[in-house]
């Protein structure tokens, strides 16, 4: 039966990752994300789960890695100084190819800055955070049903691809009460064991044409080295041999781009004959469509595309858009991150507006509704 | 007719042979020692999962026929904790080296010991970092040279068993590459606790530790191990200026008591019919 | 007869060090590793207490335990 409920955005998530299989939690408490922790504690052991409060940001990284290979679905949420923790531990999920969520509840940065406010500043840190090449997963959710959904759509993406997915949510999302519908049964996609034929060597990193290989758990008798050294197909380190390293690092990131018209997902409104597009991700999408409503009401064309996944960056839908729209603005809660890449995509055939918003307040209707009418009079002059 | 071979090569992946120590590091004597603690124990090498994080040691689990994970500098036991929690049915060891387990990972180090989780965790000690090229370490003794400590070491060492055994871990024992036999024995016992064990191997680094501090060959450092050990209970007797310079070696604690998987199980059981959800990620649905 | 793998063999001489009983010692024959891998020169005096298999740390050697 699909129930009805008014919680706060980040017991959703804790509720989303219940219903997508997650059994394993390893945290550390931390603003504004720590009631995830606190309802993860309650609803593990009521569903056959296990929660560890750690002893710090890294370790729960690592906890969940070392989960992630015992063979069960596992997540960690945190925020700020705690993301930053996090970095080294993300970039060995994504050589090693191990499927775990991470919840980024984002405050007001740098450093400790601003606990209890919101923001969205840790965009770039999503896709850079850890050191070298790779390709990131990325989704941002704006309302408590986003972060519910997201949360279970990090595992499947997860899942399916083989890697870290960071559920990019802010202090708004997380510590607002909304309604969430929670259905009855949700699609889980579920790891896949190895088959190997009679007598057949099995090579754990020899992935097939999508890139992404089926993932056994340890115990299973595959006797799997896992390391995040540079490694051949077998999983032996082999660090001195460009082809080696070239062959894998390219195969991370191409499972991701390669694939990306199946990961990227967003929301078109009122863009058909849109000749100003409001791109936006996360809270700011809250107050994104009254304006353009009312924009609308005074005869402006504008229209909204709401991006749910940051990373990968959707660029051919935008790329699509442009071929219309002459302007493009964008309301971000940091002083402008994203920004850069709709330049990238954008930047060629239309102008691109920054509303940056830092200091934890949400962007109004009327700071974007005004914004809209500036760039449409100055296409008017 | 049996093979004619070393009795532990049989555990080790043959075509990553020969491993990548040093000639006469200890590093193989350790996991020598393992095997024999294995076999004389009550668990099945087939139920072994290894964890290391970085440096030399840690590459032990590489060589092993199971399934292993070499994680991040300092952070095994973080990673091992993870493995253990998900699926306690495994048996997990962890390989780690002074400066992983002692300094990187110091933290992680006394936490797993406190919340006694089921591991054991071998710690070969050498005193100085190999694999970066000889720098020292939290448990380079006073006055010992490394590269970065040209002049000798000026610090005071990290006593690892006792720090361990303060931290609540249930077993806790230090031998020395120079007593295989022994070694052998505490990793048996140090298996079969059900909760955090950990066997500190003190040995010797002939290419960095015993260049810089005239122990150049293997057999030097061996000696010098043999030599300077005092047995736990000898050394009770002794005064703190005569135990400069010296090895404790034996148990340093053997006290069971309840450990964490356990612990998480029974919250399972007092709140859910249906167990643990071991290997669930394989599961169609919840 | 006790073995020692050539091909395994880095030449380290614990077992000459370990051995109780002054089994082993170093041949004159280098492997492909340009080491001098060592020989049980004294075969008859093993006990095979099995010190030399424990302590060889490239788990070269093997301690021939058949009654002949």
């Amino acid at each position: 039966m699909v129930e009805e409920r008014f919680v706060l955005g980040n017991e959703a998530c804790a509720l989303g990752a219940i219903a997508a299989g997650c059994r394993f939690f390893a945290g550390y408490p931390i603003t504004p994300s720590t009631e995830i922790a606190e309802n993860m504690s309650v609803l593990l052991p009521k569903n056959g789960g296990s929660f560890v409060q750690m002893e710090d940001e890294i370790a729960s990284a690592g906890a969940i890695i070392g989960a992630s290979w015992s063979g069960v679905k596992s997540m960690t949420a945190t925020s700020g100084p705690g993301i930053s923790l996090m970095q080294e531990n993300i970039g060995y999920g994504v050589i090693t190819e191990t499927p775990i969520v991470i919840i980024n509840v984002q405050r007001g940065s740098p450093s400790t800055g601003q606990p209890t406010m919101s923001s969205q500043s840790d965009m770039m840190q999503a896709r850079w955070g850890s050191h070298g090449d790779y390709e990131t997963i990325a989704l941002s959710p704006s309302s408590v049903q986003e972060f519910f959904d997201f949360t279970i759509k990090a595992f499947n993406l997860a899942e399916e691809y083989r890697v870290p997915v960071l559920v990019m949510s802010d202090e708004v999302v997380g510590h607002m009460r909304e309604k969430l519908i929670i259905p009855d049964s949700v699609d889980i996609v579920k790891r896949v064991r190895p088959e190997l034929e009679e007598g057949e060597q099995y090579l754990p990193y020899d992935a097939p044409e999508n890139g992404v290989t089926p993932m056994p758990a340890f115990g299973d008798g595959f006797n799997v080295h896992v390391t995040g050294l540079t490694h051949d197909k077998r999983g032996y380190p082999d660090t001195n041999d460009a082809e080696t390293h070239t062959d894998l690092v390219e195969r991370l990131c191409d499972k991701i781009l390669k694939n990306k018209d199946k990961i990227c997902s967003y929301k078109e409104e009122f863009c058909d004959d849109a000749e100003i597009v409001v791109v936006s991700y996360g809270s700011p999408y809250r107050s994104v469509l009254t304006a353009v409503k009312e924009a609308r009401e005074e005869g402006i064309k504008v229209g909204s595309l709401k991006i749910d996944t940051p990373w990968p960056f959707p660029d051919e839908e935008i790329s699509k858009l442009a071929e219309n729209a002459t302007d493009f603005i964008m309301p971000e809660m940091n002083l402008g991150q994203m920004v850069h890449e709709l330049e990238r995509v954008a930047g060629k055939d239309a102008n691109v507006h920054l509303i940056g918003k830092i200091g934890g307040v949400l962007h109004t209707p009327e700071e974007i509704l005004e914004k809209i009418k500036e760039v449409a009079s100055k296409k008017e002059d | 007719m049996a093979v004619k071979e070393n009795p532990y090569k049989k555990y080790l992946r043959e075509d990553r042979l020969p491993h990548i120590f040093c000639p006469g590091c200890g590093n193989g004597i350790v996991m020598n020692a393992f095997f024999k603690g294995l076999e004389g124990s009550d668990v099945d090498f087939d139920n072994v999962s290894m964890v290391s994080g970085i440096g030399c040691s840690s590459r032990i689990p590489g060589y092993v026929k199971c399934d292993s994970l070499h994680t991040t500098h300092g952070r095994a036991l973080s990673f091992a904790t993870g493995l253990k929690v998900g699926n306690p049915n495994q048996d997990v060891v962890v390989f780690t080296g002074d400066g992983d387990a002692a300094s990187i990972g110091g933290n992680h180090l006394i936490h797993a010991a406190r919340r006694n989780i089921d591991l054991t965790v071998i710690c070969i000690n050498n005193n100085i970092y190999g694999m970066t090229g000889g720098q020292i370490s939290p448990t380079s003794p006073k006055g010992s040279f490394g590269t970065t400590a040209p002049y000798g070491s000026r610090d005071v060492p990290f006593d690892l068993a006792s720090l361990v055994t303060a931290a609540g871990a249930s077993y806790v024992a230090r031998w020395t590459t120079a007593h295989p036999m022994q070694l052998a024995k505490a990793i048996t016992k140090g298996l079969e606790n059900k909760g955090f064990s950990f066997i500190e191997a003190v040995s010797q680094c002939p290419t960095y530790y015993g260049r810089k501090n005239k122990l150049k060959t293997p057999v030097l450092g061996m000696d010098y191990l043999k030599a300077n050990s005092v047995t736990k209970r000898r050394s009770e007797k002794m005064s703190e200026e005569e135990l400069i310079g010296k090895i404790i070696v034996g148990e340093f604690a053997n006290r069971p008591h309840k450990e964490l998987c356990d612990n998480e199980e029974d919250l399972v059981n007092e709140n859910y019919d249906g167990g643990l959800a071991i290997k669930s990620a394989f599961w169609e649905e919840f | 007869m006790n073995i020692i793998d050539s091909m395994l063999c880095k030449g380290c001489d614990i077992c000459i060090s370990v051995c109780p009983k002054d089994v082993y010692a170093k041949s004159k024959e280098v492997n492909s590793k340009d080491v001098y891998v060592p020989y049980p020169a004294n075969q008859e005096a093993c006990v095979k207490c099995g010190l030399c298999e424990i302590s060889c740390p490239d788990q070269a050697l093997y301690v021939d335990r058949e009654v002949e």
